[in-house]
């Protein structure tokens, strides 16, 4: 029956496509995360395929820390109107003036955790009952024991040894009042298929990940972009390099690589030959040996 | 794109299960597995050599790759499945890790429900324990197609084909007892990488696959049954745009089987009949459909088809089995036992009815495969034979035929966690 056969990237565009589907029918009211980053970028690409020839039956949400880089905005934006696809913007700086969260200060501060209380916010307000997010397994070690459909408490947190088994593609998503569910669809998916499967179906992507000509200085190991927020350290010099991004996120804990990569064939040659994971270069993983188990308990992304 | 990459888009997935305990050498067989893949990067590595130094261990300790949990660092145990995945240029591979401890049979079931391969440790100083028959078993019961056994540590028995031989009678002999399609044998020491991915010199005695030969090359596209189309309808897709005014397809994964353009189809429960109009996956329109792929169907007639619902070909030869009445293996989930003639949610694809347990036949003593018609008390980590009542017919295969049709789970109709899962006799 070897006719009848799919390659892995098909299989797990499948069984992605099946999770998203599963969301659509479980829930009342759900949303999916979008950063601009890859990840998010093929979680939406599948939704589209999920329900093609309907528009995504539901919007998105970009939880902003308003430190971006200005082609991860550009791209969101274009995205949007180019797929007539709602996108809700839940801004950190809100939270800030609100007072629901503290700026961090010094030269590492950094909005990433106060992410997690902008976007409980806007899931409690909005009363989304499951958020889809692009997180994959083999991220983070954390992440490794993270479930497709992930039960969340009436204060959004995660708690790692009350888990739900999950056994072949049944999903149980039913909850009570005020609890939600954190759904990620491409939890199989690998740094390399996921760089294989966008350029499969050539997906167009913000010009960050190909390599450009950028003002970045290094800090403790890792290359940071010079942005207007961005507090420099008297002894941290800036250069102009050839550098490309591996993740887009908050630009002050987004690590580049250097990298003449200038297309999805040369990106990939990259990834088989790397010795670091692309996390390497977060530096909001590096606070603590259990930095991210500590965060999604909390609710984090 | 030339040379390596092209070839990595021809993959084929392949996933396993491993279940061990601390001490026969799991982790640091995966470990392997994982490093001889270059599945392991320069920053995990320095990782784990940080918390090896913190938790006292001389040496690299490569089960902190997987423990991820910081109560299952500080235990030095594995709680929860932990999901690993590497890739050589033929298959890409997901491993399910479950911890071996017989309290941790939910967590075990939960891997194996979706494993292509199983692979059982065997210390080659101990031979066959309990362990080893439980983990046996669980392949079994949720029809694992292939089982690898790894007889690990053979450097600490002088590499002894002897002792080999004895092992591998041993475990034939418990076998037979079980319904495994596919049994291999591979003499192994996961510390010295002897057949794990080369050949092993101590050994030439041996003369069948190494370890990752066997992983990248036995058969799996037969795993799935291509005989029974089934469909269980997801979600109903109504664009209703000016563009596509009339579009409505059944969208859903097929579990098993083909179909084709123009193939007549039931559609149940209701019973109607129609033909194939297309099958879509976006603006690929495809001219056949089959597992495992996730499709929109639409039908040549308007027929009222919603979720839950199941379609399949009408000169299928086989059709699903139509009951109200159930009888299935269970494994017990959840700390609150099994309350005799309780009612539960009881989800089967994608349709869900309320169910009540009429009678508990008996338990399985996992450890001894012997059955137990006395203590019929089904508690956490539990396996028992079960007859239940839903308050509406399901379609379903039994599960030796179909994975996908002849599962169930059981969610409490309070708490909302899911208590069981079920296979269909």
């Amino acid at each position: 029956m070897d006719k009848y056969r799919i390659n892995h990237l098909k299989e797990l565009e499948a069984e992605s496509i099946f999770v998203i589907r599963e969301v659509a029918a479980q829930f009342e009211n759900p949303v999916m995360l979008f950063s601009g980053g890859k990840d998010s970028i093929v979680m939406f690409h599948l939704a589209r395929k999920a329900f093609w020839p309907a528009k995504v039956p539901f919007p998105l949400m970009h939880i902003d820390t308003g430190h971006n880089f200005p082609e991860a905005i550009e791209y969101r934006d274009r995205t949007m109107e180019e797929t007539g696809t709602k996108c809700i913007v839940a801004l950190v700086q809100d939270s800030i003036n609100e007072g629901r969260v503290v700026e961090e200060k010094g030269v590492n501060a950094s909005r990433n955790k106060l992410q997690t209380t902008t976007l409980l916010d806007a899931i409690e307000s909005r009363k989304f009952d499951a958020a889809m997010g692009g997180g994959r397994r083999d991220e983070e070690k954390a992440r490794a024991k993270e479930r497709f459909f992930s039960h969340r408490d009436e204060f959004g947190q995660w708690d790692p040894k009350n888990q739900r088994p999950e056994l072949w593609n049944i999903f149980n998503g039913r909850k009570n009042m005020g609890e939600h569910f954190r759904v990620f669809p491409i939890s199989n998916w690998t740094e390399m298929d996921v760089w294989q499967y966008i350029y499969m179906e050539q997906i167009d992507l913000p010009s960050l990940y190909f390599t450009h000509k950028r003002e970045v200085f290094n800090r403790d190991g890792v290359w940071l972009a010079k942005l207007p927020f961005m507090q420099l350290k008297d002894t941290e010099e800036v250069k102009e390099l050839d550098v490309r991004c591996r993740t887009i996120g908050d630009v002050t804990c987004t690590g580049l690589t250097l990298s003449t990569a200038n297309s999805l064939e040369d990106i990939i040659h990259e990834v088989a030959s790397t010795r670091t994971t692309e996390r390497g270069g977060r530096a909001d993983d590096k606070r603590s040996e259990s930095a991210m188990e500590d965060r999604k308990r909390e609710g984090y992304f | 794109m030339s040379g390596k990459e092209s070839g990595y888009l021809d993959m084929e997935l392949l996933r396993f299960t491993t279940a061990g305990s601390v001490d026969d050498g799991k982790s640091t067989l995966i470990g392997r597995l994982l490093y001889d893949s270059k599945a392991i990067f320069e920053d995990q590595m320095e990782a784990i050599e940080r918390a090896s130094e913190r938790s006292g261990h001389e040496d690299v300790n490569l089960a902190l790759l997987t423990d991820g949990l910081r109560s299952e660092r500080e235990q030095g145990i594995t709680i929860d499945v932990a999901y690993r995945y590497f890739a050589t240029p033929k298959r890409k591979f997901i491993i399910a890790d479950t911890p071996g401890h017989i309290q941790y049979t939910r967590n075990m079931v939960t891997g194996a429900s979706t494993a292509n391969v199983a692979l059982i440790l065997v210390d080659a100083r101990h031979g066959v324990l309990e362990q080893t028959l439980r983990h046996a078993f669980i392949a079994s019961l949720l029809q694992i197609p292939h089982v690898i056994f790894c007889i690990n540590k053979m450097d600490l028995v002088e590499y002894s084909q002897e002792r080999y031989e004895q092992i591998k009678a041993d475990i034939d002999a418990v076998s037979s007892k079980l319904s495994v399609k596919d049994i291999r044998f591979v003499p192994i020491s996961a510390l010295n990488g002897d057949n794990v991915v080369d050949r092993s010199e101590p050994m030439s005695w041996y003369d069948g696959p190494t370890l990752m030969y066997l992983l990248e090359n036995i058969h799996i596209s037969s795993d799935i049954n291509h005989e029974d189309f089934r469909f269980p309808v997801q979600y109903v897709i109504r664009p209703q745009s000016a563009e596509w005014p009339d579009y409505r397809g059944y969208a859903g994964r097929v579990s098993s089987g083909d179909i084709k353009l123009g193939d007549e189809v039931t559609v149940l429960p209701s019973g109607f009949a129609s033909k194939v109009k297309s099958i879509d996956m976006m603006n690929e329109s495809m001219e056949v459909g089959f597992a495992p792929q996730s499709v929109s169907i639409t039908l040549e007639d308007d027929i009222d088809i919603s979720r839950g619902d199941m379609i399949v070909k009408t000169n299928n030869g086989r059709a699903p089995q139509n009951s109200q009445d159930i009888e299935l293996m269970i494994c017990w989930f959840n700390e609150r036992a099994l309350v005799p003639r309780g009612k539960y949610v009881i989800r089967h694809t994608s349709s869900d009815a309320r169910c009540m347990i009429t009678e508990v036949k008996y338990k399985m003593n996992i450890n001894t495969l012997e059955k137990n018609e006395e203590d019929k008390s089904v508690g956490m980590n539990d396996i028992a034979r079960v007859k239940l009542r839903s308050t509406k017919p399901l379609f379903f295969d039994s599960y030796n035929r179909n994975r996908f049709t002849g599962s169930v789970i059981l969610v409490d109709e309070g708490t909302n966690e899911t208590v069981a899962a079920g296979m269909i006799i």
